[in-house]
């Protein structure tokens, strides 16, 4: 089937996988870090994160993508240069997780900012009043609760995100959509390697919504839900 | 440390890509805006044999990369020999042509859910008054439906309107000069990426906030039952 190729392809999707997922272990740190700032009562913080924002929600992920890759090769080298370092390549692995992961940080700053305003604020004053620490309130009552509002707009962000990775390839990630295209190329077959993918693609797409719906059931599983 | 002689001088060349740009996004949402309007009133119908159809193509569409959409059609369907020797060719061989497609094509899907999704937010009221009145079914989606629900969607099409004008940066892989493929060859022409990569960024820049404010400007002049009767409440802060 397909060649012999399929090996290959899956093997590139394994490495989309993990681009997906390191990208996604960034965002979310961005997102939280974000969310914080833009919830706490720093008019810096605030501003800050709203120019992050505004900024990513500006730009293409291609171009964002190209600037961070070419740009920040050329301004490592030049730091490296002065601490007399030798020539320092970034791979496009470390440039696409860093860039993927600050744009979906941006996104998800959003979404989570929104998760925690839907916990009553009470029960953050409460553990407050009871002298828990603002690491401890957030840590045992902010945290574990927002997962369940954050799940809905984490779903779209993460299968935003794992099409995204398909971008890398541009430059020079060995994706699956970099797999296809040396397929393409040896085989003479294009479309047979490009639907594949595309069927991959669909399949984890898929399998996430299925996978993220169960743990929203989960994580509700003490909430009523509205009937109509 | 800014090359200012470079950015000048590749001015022009940016100009045109910005023309192409929007031109790319303008023909694609056109297209886009055409098909997804039947396709939402397919989507929302109570017939299976008109609703599942749809959803599958809105499925598959959003569930795919908007780039390998795009190869499949501009360097995949060369595979096919029957296409390479029918009269259709010339177009499929043109990567104008195969970029409009993928975008339109894609822009169609998500276009057709957030019409969906704003004419089910219809008033069932609305409806059986229509009804009551005795307006047939296409007057009813005529006169009724598709004009709240159009305004309805707004804010989300605005939304999309930014989501094709970003995407259309991927034309710039299957050769078409736009703008990030003229940021592309500056920067490659130079090495000089915070100048290519930079100017470009502020020409997006420039056109996504034209855009969200001719959208709210649209929003102003459409959805002005919706907006609240006093000024602005000061906004929640946590």
């Amino acid at each position: 089937m397909l060649q012999g190729y399929l090996p290959a392809i899956l093997e590139g999707l394994r490495s989309t996988l993990l681009v997906s997922a390191v990208s996604l272990a960034i965002a979310c740190v961005f997102g939280l870090v974000g969310a914080t700032a833009k919830l706490s009562n720093s008019r810096a913080a605030n501003v800050a994160v709203d120019a992050y924002t505004t900024l990513i929600r500006g730009l293409p992920e291609l171009v964002l993508l190209l600037l961070i890759f070419y740009g920040g090769q050329i301004m490592i080298n030049k730091l490296a240069d002065r601490a007399g370092l030798g020539y320092i390549d970034i791979n496009p692995f470390i440039a696409g997780t860093m860039t993927l992961g600050f744009i979906f940080g941006a996104y998800l700053t959003e979404t989570f900012r929104g998760a925690i305003l839907a916990i009553p604020r009470g029960q953050m004053e409460a553990g407050l009043a009871y002298g828990m620490t603002r690491m401890q309130v957030l840590t045992r009552i902010t945290l574990p609760q927002m997962v369940r509002h954050a799940i809905p707009g984490f779903t779209n962000n993460w299968l935003v995100m794992i099409k995204a990775t398909a971008l890398l390839s541009i430059i020079g990630l060995d994706d699956m959509v970099h797999r296809a295209n040396l397929a393409s190329a040896a085989t003479r077959q294009p479309f047979t390697f490009y639907a594949t993918i595309a069927v991959i693609y669909l399949a984890v797409t898929t399998v996430s919504i299925l996978g993220l719906g169960w743990l929203e059931r989960r994580f509700s599983l003490g909430v009523r839900k509205v009937e109509f | 440390m800014i090359d200012w002689a470079l950015i000048a001088e590749s001015l022009p060349a940016y100009w045109r890509g910005l023309q192409f740009s929007l031109l790319l996004m303008l023909i694609s949402v056109s297209a886009s805006f055409v098909l997804s309007v039947p396709l939402a009133i397919a989507r929302v119908s109570s017939n299976p044999w008109f609703a599942k159809p749809v959803f599958l193509y809105t499925y598959v569409m959003r569930g795919t990369p908007l780039l390998v959409q795009l190869y499949m059609i501009y360097f995949g369907l060369a595979q096919f020999e029957w296409l390479r020797e029918s009269a259709a060719w010339p177009l499929f061989r043109n990567a104008w042509f195969c970029a409009w497609l993928a975008f339109a094509l894609n822009s169609t899907a998500y276009t057709t859910e957030i019409l969906a999704g704003a004419l089910r937010q219809t008033p069932n009221g609305e409806i059986e008054a229509a009804r009551s009145l005795g307006m047939s079914t296409g007057a009813i989606y005529r006169r009724i439906l598709l004009p709240s629900a159009v305004r309805r969607a707004l804010p989300q099409y605005g939304n999309e309107l930014v989501m094709v004008m970003h995407a259309t940066s991927i034309a710039s892989a299957v050769t078409i000069v736009e703008l990030t493929r003229t940021a592309r060859d500056v920067y490659y022409n130079n090495l000089a990426p915070l100048e290519a990569f930079g100017l470009v960024a502020i020409f997006y820049f420039a056109i996504t906030f034209t855009l969200v404010g001719l959208v709210k400007l649209l929003e102003r002049r459409f959805l002005r039952h919706l907006q609240p009767k006093s000024a602005d409440p000061a906004p929640v802060r946590a």
